[in-house]
């Protein structure tokens, strides 16, 4: 019996997440309105736009996953606000809460050091809609006793899949990690694969990307 | 119409769509979904409905559907009512809102309401909600509410206050009400006429029934001859285009004859195509496989709408893989994430600089078609409306953001 089975403690059972998406009839035509209402929308609002694009466009070479980046670009225009929130470390913050006093202190931060921008207003129709969503997680059939089950079902299971047990799991569910790597360490007993797998950051990648990352690291751990 | 089996799906979207739709299907199956609407023929409601109820029954949710009954009457002033809530100027009377009335309490007191779920589409049923009693209560808009006469707006969300829910296909569409609201696109079939593959000698076929030469670049739009899709505006721009880049246009869309405006943009867009040879306007009789030959037969799509409801057109034209420019309006922006599935233009210079970028470069023009056909697999198809239609059922049980099943 190979080190991977003999150290299992409990299987990982793989879950999946579909969502729908709840409109809130909220709307920001200038970025005045726009921090305001960042500071005022549940939190699974600002999770819904920090996240959208990394499901709807999961086939597209990585992007910054943020509808408020993609927003002050495209439609007011402000290539460097754009720019300053499309790169913030979503990786580093715990919860929705500090992300959402990151993007809000990020455009206050502007808005004050350029006030002429507090004058831009996007045209009728193209105003930012604050959205939000409702997460419905659901048990797969399949589960793990084995790092090499684990590995095998990892290169089939949904897109879906992948992303609740990285990205839910962690900002949403507020967990200390991913879902992958506290079983690997914890029942697998492979903190180090867990690390590795921690250290991804998965805001880089399309989603097929990321199960390709991730398959390489437990390829790789297997055959050590 | 052909009727689909969901594994007919199966090879288009995967297995594991399919296992999705039946995991949520197994949460639904002691619960009555009865559709309500205004028609059982013609219109997009009653194409979508036509096509979900038997696929609902594979999954073995118990999905029925019932129509209202209204005479002349009622029907010319809902048409009224439609077209307010479009935005359009309507003169609308006192006798108008009676009728209207009228008709909905005759329904109320005539349709037997069965139901654990009621999905009532459009704002004709709007006022069955009077009969609800512990059930739970869908009002699904299909019209573009982004910009209502107030008039109008006022009377139909009179009725929402009891509806547990509302449903919308664009965010844009949303307003301040005093229910929950969810954001639904329309979807495709990849199965019917319109969208399925076909082979090249069907596509050079309808190409040589209608005389257009495939011997250039061949520049389309689709749609009714409406103000509304400017073609007088893809006259304009094709005319840019032809400047530097030969190529023909496409100006396809169904017969106006029972629509006096139609006659008389029609007659605009003969007038500002005469003696263009590289200008083909096709009339056509309701004929989706001709649609789809043509939409095939095309080097890019323009959809240069004025408004648009949710312009389906587009996603039909990226499922077949082809490079488009549209307007940004309506839900096309929902469709179409410039520079990557699609361009995106607000006149008929961008449209037209567009345009030329695509023709002058065509793999550009192929990366972008191929990324919004996998947009369209990901998020526009019929399985996905399924399945976001289940979540909604199950979400009118939950009012949790996180919901575990």
């Amino acid at each position: 019996m190979n080190r991977a089975v003999q150290s299992i403690k409990t299987p990982f059972r793989f879950f999946t997440r579909l969502h729908l998406t709840e409109l809130t009839g909220l709307k920001a035509a200038s970025l005045v309105e726009l921090a305001r209402l960042i500071r005022e929308v549940p939190g699974s609002s600002i999770y819904h736009h920090t996240h959208r694009f990394l499901q709807q466009h999961l086939y597209l070479s990585p992007e910054p996953p943020n509808d408020f980046a993609y927003w002050t670009t495209g439609v007011l225009g402000e290539e460097r606000l754009g720019e300053i929130l499309a790169s913030i470390d979503t990786m580093q913050f715990k919860d929705i809460r500090s992300l959402r006093e990151k993007i809000s202190e990020t455009l206050e931060d502007y808005v004050n050091a350029h006030p002429k921008v507090s004058l831009k207003f996007a045209d009728p129709g193209e105003e930012f809609h604050f959205m939000k969503s409702v997460s419905f997680v659901l048990p797969t059939s399949h589960s793990a006793a084995s790092l090499e089950d684990f590995t095998d079902i990892l290169g089939k299971i949904t897109i879906d899949s992948i992303y609740y047990h990285i990205f839910e799991a962690r900002l949403r569910l507020e967990k200390p990690t991913n879902d992958f790597s506290l079983w690997l360490e914890q029942s697998c007993g492979r903190p180090e694969l867990a690390n590795e797998i921690g250290r991804l950051d998965p805001y880089t990648r399309t989603m097929e990307g990321l199960r390709k990352a991730l398959l390489d690291i437990l390829r790789k751990g297997i055959a050590k | 119409m052909t009727r689909n089996k969901l594994e007919d799906y199966e090879p288009i979207v995967g297995r594991n769509v399919i296992d999705d739709l039946r995991l949520l299907a197994e949460k639904l199956k002691d619960r009555v979904i009865q559709h309500v609407n205004s028609t059982s023929v013609g219109g997009g409601v009653a194409e979508i409905l036509n096509r979900m109820i038997p696929l609902f029954q594979d999954l073995g949710v118990d999905c029925r559907w019932d129509v209202i009954k209204g005479g002349e009457a009622f029907f010319n002033v809902t048409k009224k009512f439609h077209n307010a809530l479009h935005g359009r100027p309507e003169n609308l009377e006192r006798k108008d809102f009676d009728i209207f009335l009228e008709t909905s309490e005759q329904n109320i007191r005539q349709m037997d309401i069965y139901g654990d779920i009621l999905f009532i589409h459009d704002p004709q049923p709007v006022a069955l909600i009077r009969k609800k009693k512990d059930n739970k209560w869908i009002w699904r808009c299909h019209v573009d509410v982004s910009d209502p006469l107030p008039e109008v707006w006022a009377f139909i969300s009179g009725f929402l206050g009891r509806y547990d829910a509302a449903v919308f296909s664009a965010p844009g569409f949303s307003q301040k009400l005093p229910l929950r609201q969810f954001l639904i696109s329309p979807s495709i079939d990849p199965l019917s006429e319109k969208n399925k593959e076909i082979p090249e000698k069907t596509v050079d076929e309808v190409m040589a029934k209608y005389k257009v030469p495939r011997d250039k670049p061949i520049v389309t739009q689709i749609s009714r001859f409406d103000r509304l899709k400017d073609p007088v505006g893809v006259i304009e721009t094709y005319r840019l285009v032809k400047k530097y880049s030969d190529c023909r246009l496409i100006l396809a869309g169904g017969t106006a004859t029972d629509d006096p405006e139609g006659a008389a943009v029609l007659k605009e867009v003969m007038e500002k195509a005469a003696g263009d040879p590289d200008i083909h306007i096709l009339l056509m009789s309701q004929n989706d496989l001709e649609i789809n030959a043509i939409q095939r037969a095309s080097t890019v799509i323009l959809q240069k709408s004025i408004r648009e409801g949710f312009g389906l057109t587009v996603a039909e034209a990226l499922w077949k893989a082809k490079p488009v420019v549209a307007s940004n309006v309506g839900g096309i922006p929902l469709q179409i994430r410039h520079k990557y599935s699609g361009l995106l233009c607000h006149s008929v210079e961008g449209a037209a600089f567009s345009v030329k970028q695509l023709l002058n470069s065509p793999e550009y023009a192929d990366k972008i078609g191929v990324n919004g056909r996998e947009h369209i697999r990901n998020n526009f198809l019929l399985t996905r409306h399924l399945r976001d239609y289940m979540l909604l059922f199950l979400a009118l049980y939950h009012p949790e953001n996180v919901v575990y099943l």
